[in-house]
């Protein structure tokens, strides 16, 4: 007699969710529009706990999305954009139609804009927010500023993004940010330190892109407009940090000027100021010039024991770092034309060396390849002409090699025509039990200022991880201990059968007595395999479900052994 | 002034100022040149050939006909007068009139001007200034003398139309004023000058987005050689779906970076990550790192739960076939086995010396040692037929009292026929030397037969899954046979007595079954979970069950507890054939197919509070696998803490 009966799914998680059809109808949105807006708004689906007690009983497969998202979305201002612009392309169609064009002029002057600071704002509330998913930004802003400027998008967010690239990287070298970089065989891998954030992004190598077919721009370009928008505030935000104006300009009173004879052969002063941003050979202006950067000591503070250890250990840590920053300072770099002069002037310039390049590559070469006092030469070419005695003709890899070992590398490995070391990724950190390729231990000796020559450490590491590798599988001779002896008692009833039959034969017995052999029992040998097979018989009485999850571990610990150990064998 | 008719046919006004005289005189000239010659026919500007066909070719003023003259000149006539008369070239043939006319000099002149595109008159000069008409200066005399219109005055309706309807437009906000421009210098700025901590409540269901993993030496352009792939990755890289390869790409090395070309897939991995930024479902998952070793049971060890068989000390051979059947006497001297080659054969336990063999001519499908230790019988079920031997392997004392139970019957009365089905006989001859006694002949095949612990009674299972005569119960002494079952539960596996009361145990496929005897209904039906029984054996207690069945598991059965198995064991890789229950000491035992016995501690606690300790103590191996089969039966020493096994190898072992 209680009252009426509970309807199902009117309460707990199925009134939480709500999936993507009914949101779109509840909006009033179109698909394309819909879509949009999840973009913009960085809403996206949820997968409920219980799909089917969201789903209504059903088990069909549907996405949903929290209803608070969708909620939140009602009252968003651009949804109202969206609806003007539909209606604009409508008249305009009209227009078109009707071949008034004076109306489409007049229309096209006033097609509907949004602006998405507010969105911008409300996603990332802090700024540091912001710089957090500032990787994907720049993947797409530096993807896009390489396509050519025709056919996949407008012309003006190929220019945006280029403008904004460049942006980035001249703050980059201005707060001398870099930390490492990878060549890999999808294009370069940056990353940065800004304001303790660790940002990565990667920058495809120069070539015209193979436009795929089945890749909708569409969404591309609506993830870039909003991409765009994050990045140029950040940027603006990232260059009052340091004192530097933006939208940036070239130092005017600074050493390396650009040379003013190659400004004629640029059609239009903005273009050309874009592209001597873009060389990256010039520093920037600031808002207080020759502003005396104060070294960021560390203060001192009375403690004792770990975090002693651990002040000591962070110290060093800053050491090492401003070492880092400065590794390229005082060498004078330059590149010939068949190097990817962008990312080696970026990196070059990150870490306080001074480059230039042939006039004819690039604006914004600041000496000549005749410069007697250049150090360094970086080439890739199997031989070159003229070679000057005192500079290094080097591949432009021990670059990049020198910027992840934080020190400057022996050049001789890098030499013209010479069969490069491997280069390994910074990113890669192992963990105990990790295959490291030799390469690297290589680099860690010479960080901790080993010469290169003694080798016999390394033997011993590996001489240990071997020792490792045996005992393991010692581990594994056990589980089959039992079948080993098995083997022996058949052998040894062989023996006897055979006596036997001998014996039944009424031939006369080689009776010999031999010399019987002492059996060494190894202790500790048996107490491992009794402590093994203890672990064995505990195993058998896991429950089904443990058991699972153990096999599972089990498994994917053994199969990492298993690589470690074959990947060197190669 | 005259007002000639120009060839265009725009009339020229004779208002006009300066008109070129000259020009009018040469056209007056031409055409009274023309007028003067035409003035004879009236026929007008037609196509003369209209007249082919007529004498005349047109009419004269006076309407007379005008004909052709006579044209006598033939060919050779015209090539004549062309050699002769020097005014030939320049005679032409009038059609209108078809007479020749001889042009004067000045014709011919004016026709060659006109063919050098000249103008016709010599004096015309065509390079004379302009004279510009429509100048800056007003004239005295308007162009035209038209009054002005009176739409000229008034402001047109139409325009006003065109006006007011954009006007409304503006008004009410359609047409909207031209933009300006924004230039885009003001477009960014410091966006998080106020950073209040307000907005930052972003509900507590929000999940950002995974970041992408970051690139390994794989990724590497010149990676080490041990990363690149050896032939056989590759095809199987190749043979993946992209869904299950380990690595997206094929890791490639170059010497040189020039030679790095362009990645082709790179707009596609951006493009999924937008995707996955906006469309993948995000879920919070809690990623627990589970240490292996806690997972593990902490169970007492094996050496603290001594004593239990380790080592295989004894191997019996003899046998031919496979080893169906073992059974223990009851005083642990004798081992009995009944193999497929139809041979009954008795052995010494602790030598392993084959002290008898029966041959029984069938195989052997279960023999049973009676478990009264003042008797030596041994049963034996081949085919359809339950046999009893009397080995005489012990002293006169038990032989004799065994003779007298097998004889008891026959000095008494008649053999009661139960139910006609089953037919008790007695051996005779030579079979009587080999120690059988007694034969019970049942209507089918039987699989096992077991004897209570009294060592009167014997059950027999003749498994079908039709009939409800499946179980046989003989008592020895009467000879009497009966089915205590009246309906068919389901095909029987085996059975067993309950060791102290008077329950019987009947295992059926998927469930066993308790009988009271005594009160002849059932007690209780344990269900085990597994999909076929194997084996069974009941606790030397009577309180506990362990059945093994062909889908690896072995269930432990408390019967105080419930009807559901206390504990499944899986420690099995193949089917169980058989378990066993050691009589004194708290061990027991399964035998598989996979060829391994494995032992396990099984206390059994008098206290109804403490559930049983279970702890797997050893897996013994010692059988090779032969046909695919493994161990077939297993069973304990009475006394000792010893365990046989049988195996498909025709083997038997002993393990201490």
């Amino acid at each position: 007699m209680g009252g009426l009966q509970k309807k199902k799914f009117e309460r707990g998680s199925a009134t939480n969710y709500i999936t993507r059809n009914r949101a779109r109808k509840k909006l009033q949105l179109s698909l394309p529009d819909f879509r949009r807006l999840c973009i913009l708004k960085g809403i996206y689906p949820h997968e409920p706990k219980h799909k089917k007690k969201v789903n209504k009983g059903s088990t069909a497969p549907r996405t949903f999305y929290l209803l608070k998202d969708i909620r939140f979305l009602l009252h968003e201002p651009i949804v109202g954009k969206f609806r003007e612009y539909k209606i604009f392309v409508r008249k305009l169609k009209k227009a078109y139609g009707k071949t008034e064009w004076s109306a489409v002029e007049r229309l096209r002057e006033n097609k509907p804009t949004y602006k998405l600071d507010h969105i911008i704002k409300e996603r990332y509330p802090t700024f540091i927010d912001a710089l957090r998913d500032i990787d994907d930004a720049l993947c797409m802003c530096f993807l896009f500023s390489t396509f050519a400027r025709t056919g996949k998008c407008h012309v003006q967010t190929i220019q945006l993004c280029r403008r904004l690239t460049v942006e980035w990287m001249n703050y980059v070298i201005a707060s001398r940010s870099l930390r490492k970089v990878f060549l890999s065989i999808k294009g370069i891998y940056y990353q940065a330190e800004v304001m303790g954030q660790l940002i990565t992004w990667v920058v495809p190598y120069q070539f015209s892109h193979d436009h795929p077919v089945d890749v909708d721009y569409r969404v591309m370009a609506t993830f870039t407009e909003l991409y765009t928008t994050l990045l140029g505030f950040v940027s603006f935000r990232l260059y009052s940090s340091l004192n530097l104006v933006y939208p940036p300009k070239l130092d005017s009173n600074g050493e390396s000027e650009p040379k003013e004879e190659s400004e004629d052969d640029y059609a239009m002063n903005s273009e050309s100021y874009l592209e001597k941003l873009s060389a990256l050979s010039a520093s920037l202006a600031r808002v207080v010039s020759s502003a005396d950067e104060e070294e960021a000591q560390l203060d001192q503070f009375p403690s004792e024991g770990e975090d002693m250890e651990k002040m000591e250990a962070r110290e060093k840590e800053l050491k090492q770092q401003e070492a880092q920053k400065k590794l390229f300072e005082g060498l004078k770099f330059y590149l010939n034309r068949e190097v990817p002069r962008e990312s080696l002037a970026f990196v070059i310039r990150c870490f306080g060396g001074q480059v230039s390049w042939d006039k004819s590559v690039c604006i914004g070469s600041t000496y000549d390849v005749t410069d007697e006092t250049i150090t360094h030469q970086i080439i890739d070419r199997p031989s070159v002409g003229k070679q000057y005695i005192n500079r290094y003709y080097i591949q432009p890899q021990w670059l990049y090699d020198c910027v992840n070992a934080k020190i400057l590398l022996p050049v001789e490995d890098y030499f013209l025509g010479v069969t490069l070391p491997p280069h390994l990724s910074p990113f890669v950190e192992e963990k105990e039990g990790d295959y490291v390729p030799p390469e690297k231990l290589k680099m860690m000796a010479l960080q901790r200022g080993e010469k290169p020559g003694n080798e016999q450490e390394e033997d011993e590491e590996e001489e240990e991880e071997e020792g490792e590798q045996e005992e393991e599988e010692e581990q594994e001779e056990d589980d089959n201990g039992d079948e080993e002896d098995d083997e022996e008692e058949v052998a040894e009833e062989k023996n006897l059968k055979k006596m036997e039959e001998q014996r039944s034969q009424g031939k006369s017995l080689h009776v010999k007595v031999t010399p019987g052999k002492l059996k060494v029992e190894n202790k500790a040998r048996l107490e491992q395999e009794e402590k093994a097979e203890e672990k064995r018989l505990a195993i058998m009485m896991m429950k089904k479900k443990e058991k699972y999850l153990y096999d599972k571990i089990m498994f994917g610990k053994k199969r990492k052994v298993r690589e470690v150990r074959t990947l060197p064998l190669r | 002034p005259v007002t000639p008719t120009l060839d265009c046919g725009s009339s020229v006004h004779s208002s006009l100022v300066g008109v070129d005289t000259r020009l009018s005189s040469e056209c007056v000239a031409l055409g009274l040149q023309r007028l003067s010659s035409d003035i004879r026919n009236t026929v007008g500007n037609i196509p003369m050939e209209w007249y082919k066909d007529f004498p005349h070719i047109g009419y004269n003023l006076d309407g007379k006909k005008i004909y052709k003259p006579i044209r006598n000149k033939d060919e050779l006539d015209d090539f004549l007068d062309k050699m002769e008369n020097p005014e030939y070239w320049r005679t032409v043939h009038d059609k209108q009139t078809g007479s020749d006319v001889v042009l004067s000099d000045d014709q011919v002149e004016l026709v060659n001007r006109l063919q050098r595109g000249q103008f016709g008159d010599v004096n015309f000069n065509e390079c004379e200034p302009m004279v510009e008409f429509f100048s800056s200066d007003v004239m005295i005399h308007p162009v035209t003398n038209r009054p002005a219109d009176k739409r000229s005055f008034i402001p047109s309706l139409t325009e006003k139309e065109k006006v007011s309807k954009l006007v409304h437009a503006i008004k009410m906000g359609w047409i909207k004023p031209r933009r300006v421009e924004d230039d885009g210098r003001g477009r960014y700025y410091n966006l998080w000058a106020s950073e209040d901590s307000s907005i930052l409540a972003r509900h507590k269901m929000h999940l950002p987005a995974p970041k992408i993993p970051l690139p390994g030496h794989h990724e590497s352009y010149n990676p080490p050689p041990e990363y690149l792939f050896t032939d056989e990755e590759r095809a199987l890289w190749e043979q993946q779906d992209p869904a299950d390869r380990k690595l997206p790409f094929v890791p490639r090395k170059y010497s040189s970076l020039r030679q790095v070309p362009a990645f082709s897939q790179f707009i596609h991995e951006r493009f999924e990550r937008c995707l996955d930024l906006y469309l993948c479902p995000r879920q919070r998952k809690m990623r627990v790192n589970v240490n292996p070793e806690d997972l593990i049971p902490q169970l007492p060890k094996p050496k603290d739960l001594q004593p239990f068989p380790t080592t295989r000390s004894l191997v019996y051979r003899g046998h031919s076939g496979l080893v169906r059947s073992i059974s223990v006497s009851p005083s642990g001297q004798w081992l009995a086995s009944g193999s497929d080659d139809g041979s009954v054969r008795f052995w010494e336990v602790c030598s392993s010396r084959c002290m008898k063999t029966v041959q029984v001519g069938g195989a052997v499908k279960s023999v049973a040692w009676n478990p009264n230790p003042s008797v030596c019988l041994l049963a034996v079920a081949l085919d359809s037929v339950v046999l009893i031997l009397s080995p005489s392997l012990a002293d006169k004392q038990v032989i004799l009292s065994s003779e007298r139970l097998l004889s008891a019957q026959q000095e008494g009365e008649e053999p009661a026929e139960g139910n006609g089905s089953v037919v008790w006989s007695e051996a005779e001859g030579e079979e009587l030397n080999q120690g059988l006694r007694l034969k019970i002949q049942h209507p089918k095949a039987v699989h096992q037969v077991v004897w209570h612990a009294k060592g009167d009674y014997l059950a027999s299972v003749m498994p079908d899954n039709t009939s409800h005569l499946q179980v046989y119960i003989h008592q020895l002494s009467r000879r009497r046979s009966q089915n205590p079952f009246s309906r068919n539960k389901g095909l029987v596996q085996c059975i067993s007595f309950h060791p102290i009361r008077p329950y019987f145990f009947v295992a059926t496929q998927r469930s066993i079954r308790i009988y009271n005897l005594v009160k002849q209904e059932m007690t209780k039906k344990l269900q085990t979970n597994s999909k076929w029984i194997s084996s069974m054996a009941v606790h030397p207690g009577g309180d506990h069950v362990i059945c093994g069945s062909y889908d690896c598991k072995l269930s432990w059965f408390d019967l105080d507890l419930s009807t559901k198995p206390y504990k499944m064991l899986r420690h099995h890789k193949k089917a169980v054939r058989g378990v066993a229950y050691h009589r004194l000491y708290p061990l027991f035992a399964s035998a598989s197919d996979d060829g391994s016995v494995i032992v396990c501690h099984g206390t059994v606690y008098n206290d109804l509070l403490q559930n049983p300790l279970i702890v797997p103590v050893k897996v013994l191996r010692g059988h090779v696998m032969t046909h695919d089969l493994g161990v077939l039966d297993v069973t304990f020493h009475p006394t000792q803490p010893w365990v046989f096994s049988s195996g498909a190898d025709a083997t038997i072992c002993l393990f201490t």
